[in-house]
């Protein structure tokens, strides 16, 4: 018999020879909100259906940056380690603040984890920020570092009128990956099921994004977030009763929703990951922040499960097991219900100034 | 300012890293080397809780270049609880501050050079997150 033979067939789940899992997660939100009903008064005389109640909007001084840093602190607060320990800094967005110039030197310097340190932005739309958390796993797992730290965050632009004005939205989170011993949550395993679907795009110097309407729906998001549980859930042997919690990459209330059902999971179960009425879609953000949520509120022993949904397309889903760490970490920085309490409402006019939608010269 | 300053003032502009003296135990910022109380020299490397109250403050309405993108926007002194005091832009205040109120660092954008240039990151301040 050659080698070749007993070589066991690959596995399709990743995962990692020792225990990696967090030890610190964090969530940032801008304060200011704007109404469905703004955008619905604006374009459609009041009379349009809203998909959400409301969504984040970013301040005159904020971008991926900014409220990257603010995550990341949240983070390391909660991590309790010492910001030179990390040994990768990895942004994912689609809003990126310079075309050339990395976001993730700037919050790497910004934290205190420079100069010994990987400093990359990841790319992939809306699972931008869950394929760097992927990686920060395995950058871990392999024991090539200590810590790692990686980020979905977005200030999502839609053009004005159109549908994804109403829930394009500004936020995330940022979790470090370290040694499973001193984790909050322990990573069991995860997956991607990627394809080329032209759902989603938007082309280098253009401001807003294109979408081809009838690829929003079943050929993009459905299918991709159904495969992506449904073999990371059957390879674990695990069924929709086995999860405390759920999340999934959230465009709108109702899509999550709806998957949710379709995977056999009940509201108690995704409930509180489910943040999209209050905040709107955070595009790299959305999944990370609703695990952001759940680890808000989680109780050791927990089992959760985290899709997310990137344009173009793919879906990556994570599983986690929620260690007694928890406790002592959940209220060493702000939680993701006091971003989304903090909350100032804005017409459409300031929305308008505050996105730089006015030309002044 | 030119960007080989820029890039040496980022330690204290992201993170208010300033310096303590080790003869008298003042906290010194902007960092300068030398204590401002006993003259000795003082370079051991100080980071700010980021805490502190407003002292006093100011609308501006007129901004130099660089900064109108943001107007009208809030300047304040800001006392940190280790003692110095800064000069800083107020920023998330939907309301007219007043004076001795908490306020806590963050870092966000200060001012863009135009379209092309770059972009200068620095410490503001805000009301407490969490009172
Ligand atoms: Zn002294």
């Amino acid at each position: 018999m050659s080698s070749e033979e007993k070589r066991d067939k690959p596995g399709r789940l990743l995962k990692t020879d020792k225990p990696v899992g967090i030890t610190g997660y964090g969530a940032y939100l801008p304060r200011y909100r704007l109404p469905a009903s703004e955008v619905s008064r604006i374009w459609t005389g009041g009379m349009g259906g809203k998909p959400i109640r409301e969504k984040t909007v970013p301040g005159l001084d904020e971008d991926v940056v900014t409220m990257s840093i603010e995550a990341a602190r949240n983070a390391l607060s909660r991590a309790q380690i010492a910001p030179t320990d990390i040994r990768a800094v990895w942004v994912g967005s689609e809003s990126h603040p310079y075309a050339v110039k990395p976001t993730s030197t700037i919050v790497a310097e910004a934290i205190g984890a420079v100069p010994d340190v990987q400093a990359a932005d990841w790319e992939f739309a809306c699972k931008a920020g869950s394929e760097a958390l992927q990686a920060t796993i395995g950058f871990v797992g392999s024991g090539m570092a200590s810590y790692a730290l990686s980020i979905g965050m977005d200030t999502a632009q839609g053009r004005p009128g159109d549908a994804l004005e109403y829930t394009a939205a500004a936020g995330g989170a940022a979790f470090i990956v370290g040694d499973g011993a001193s984790s909050l949550a322990v990573f069991e395993a995860t997956y991607s099921y990627v394809t080329d679907t032209p759902d989603f795009w938007r082309r280098a110097h253009e401001v807003y994004p294109s979408h081809g309407d009838r690829f929003t729906g079943e050929p993009a998001y459905f299918r991709h977030v159904m495969a992506a549980a449904q073999v990371i859930m059957s390879d674990l042997g695990a069924e929709a009763g086995d999860f405390d919690h759920v999340t999934f990459h959230q465009p709108n209330v109702k899509f999550p929703s709806r998957v949710a059902k379709m995977l056999g999971f009940s509201e108690e179960q995704y409930k509180t990951g489910l943040l999209a009425d209050r905040v709107g879609n955070v595009y790299a953000g959305s999944s990370l922040l609703g695990l952001s949520a759940i680890l808000d509120e989680a109780r050791p022993g927990d089992r959760i499960l985290v899709v997310s949904y990137g344009s173009g397309a793919g879906s990556d889903a994570l599983v986690m097991r929620v260690t007694d760490i928890i406790a002592e970490r959940q209220n060493l920085a702000p939680k993701t219900s006091h971003y989304i309490a903090r909350r100032t409402e804005i017409d459409y006019a300031t929305y308008t100034r505050y996105r730089g939608k006015l030309l002044t010269k | 300012m030119n960007l080989s300053q820029n890039w040496r003032l980022a330690e204290q502009r992201y993170r208010l890293v300033g310096e303590i003296c080790p003869h008298c135990g003042v906290k010194i910022y902007p960092p300068r080397d030398a204590c401002p109380d006993c003259s000795q020299p003082a370079q051991e490397r100080f980071t700010f809780s980021g805490k502190g109250e407003i002292y006093s403050y100011t609308v501006v309405l007129d901004a130099p270049e660089g900064y109108e993108e943001q107007v009208p926007y809030l300047i304040a002194l800001v006392k940190l609880d280790e003692g110095p005091m800064l000069t800083a832009q107020l920023t998330d205040f939907d309301r007219e501050p007043e004076i001795g109120d908490r306020v806590e660092m963050v870092t966000r954008k200060l001012r863009t050079e135009g379209n092309a240039g770059i972009i200068v990151y620095g410490y503001k301040f805000r009301p407490l997150l969490m009172p």
